[in-house]
């Protein structure tokens, strides 16, 4: 249940951050430091996702079959593969790893 | 009839169709990560933001509490209220479409509109590309949550890696230049360090701080990292051949091709 409630929080700030946009001045975009800070959050915050996410196992890392899913999606960006293409491949290369044994 | 000869609409479509269907790899991760169908429809009807429900998902799929779950999620939407101001600015919407083009101000969105010069064409760019890629998204997560629930053991899918190679999908077009492959590698590290120290989940946050930090004490593109996951007039041939004409608000295109003063962290 409480999973719920931070849920429906996240929803509600999600649309407080929209709205807000919409009302006030535009003298605060022209501060360049508001979205210099939204944009350096949003790829540290991105980042840091693909690397929990890749190597950190509970509070440790590991190295198991995530890192060849990091290997595998990197190169089929270099390749400008489409989003999904890109998760395919990921969970592609994960499973088959594990498939050979690796974990 | 009339609506498809507008350039913007047919990108709006096009953008909607290839954000929607990702969709799909939302919906199957989400349940897969221990949310309910219902919880999962709520993100994708409620929040509406790609990379926020990605991270709402991946720290709860790696044991964080609902708390840092949130205020990951609610970081990472911070450029949503950039994304409104600048909308704002440019469509001048009135009475209850601001308070419905709130909620459909997403990267997607964003970019289909300022990539566009005539203000009639911004507007129909906003507006296919906003509701397109929300009953798409919707429609997709809905199928990835239902396949998704009849998957068995997620791992044996592979479906963590798809997890990882969500998120790198997600970095990987802002990473244009020196300064934010920098920023990346930075908060990488910091996250790595973290890990050991804080419960899982906070490592994202404190990568968010030090991502914050170096945005406000550094000089750079003001408009670093608020890149689109689908580039509405990339080059891959999605667009009916626009051509930029930069105008006194700053289009998405010229932002994107870094006409801005350029300098390192």
């Amino acid at each position: 249940m409480s999973l719920w409630i931070w849920l429906l929080i996240a929803c509600a700030l999600a649309y407080a951050w929209k709205i807000v946009g919409y009302f006030v001045p535009a003298r605060f975009l022209e501060d360049p430091r508001t979205s210099r800070v939204a944009g350096t959050m949003t790829i540290g915050l991105l980042a840091s996702l693909t690397v929990v996410n890749a190597v950190v196992s509970g509070q440790g890392l590991a190295a198991d079959a995530r890192l060849g899913a990091l290997a595998a999606a990197a190169t089929a960006l270099v390749f400008r593969a489409p989003f999904l293409v890109v998760v395919i491949a990921g969970a592609g290369t994960a499973a088959l790893l594990r498939f050979l044994g690796w974990n | 009839m009339k609506l498809l000869a507008s350039p913007a609409v047919r990108v709006g479509i096009s953008v909607s169709i290839a954000t929607g269907l990702y969709g799909v790899s939302f919906g199957a991760l989400a349940v897969t990560s221990g949310l309910n169908f219902w919880q999962t429809m709520a993100l994708s009807l409620l929040l509406f933001s790609g990379g926020s429900q990605f991270a709402f998902i991946g720290v709860v799929a790696g044991g964080g509490s609902g708390l840092a779950a949130m205020s990951a999620a609610t970081l990472l939407g911070m450029r949503n209220g950039i994304y409104g101001m600048q909308l704002n600015a440019l469509l001048r919407p009135t009475g209850w479409r601001k308070y419905i083009g709130a909620q459909l101000t997403i990267d997607e969105s964003t970019a289909t509109s300022t990539g566009q010069t005539d203000p009639a064409e911004q507007r129909r760019g906003f507006w296919t590309a906003g509701i397109g890629v929300y009953v798409l998204w919707n429609l997709f997560t809905a199928v990835g949550a239902l396949a998704g629930s009849g998957l068995g053991d997620p791992k044996q899918w592979g479906l963590d890696g798809a997890a990882v190679a969500a998120f790198l999908a997600l970095l990987w077009p802002r990473l244009k230049g020196r300064e934010p492959i920098a920023i990346a590698a930075v908060c990488a590290v910091a996250t790595v360090v973290a890990v050991p120290f804080v419960p899982a989940g906070v490592p994202i946050l404190v990568a968010a701080v030090v991502a914050a930090l170096v945005g406000w004490f550094s000089h750079g593109r003001r408009d670093e990292g608020l890149e689109p996951d689908v580039e509405p007039y990339g080059d891959h041939g999605h667009g009916p051949g626009h051509h930029p004409q930069p105008d006194s608000c700053g289009t998405a295109r010229e932002r994107r091709e870094g006409t801005g003063p350029e300098a390192g962290a």
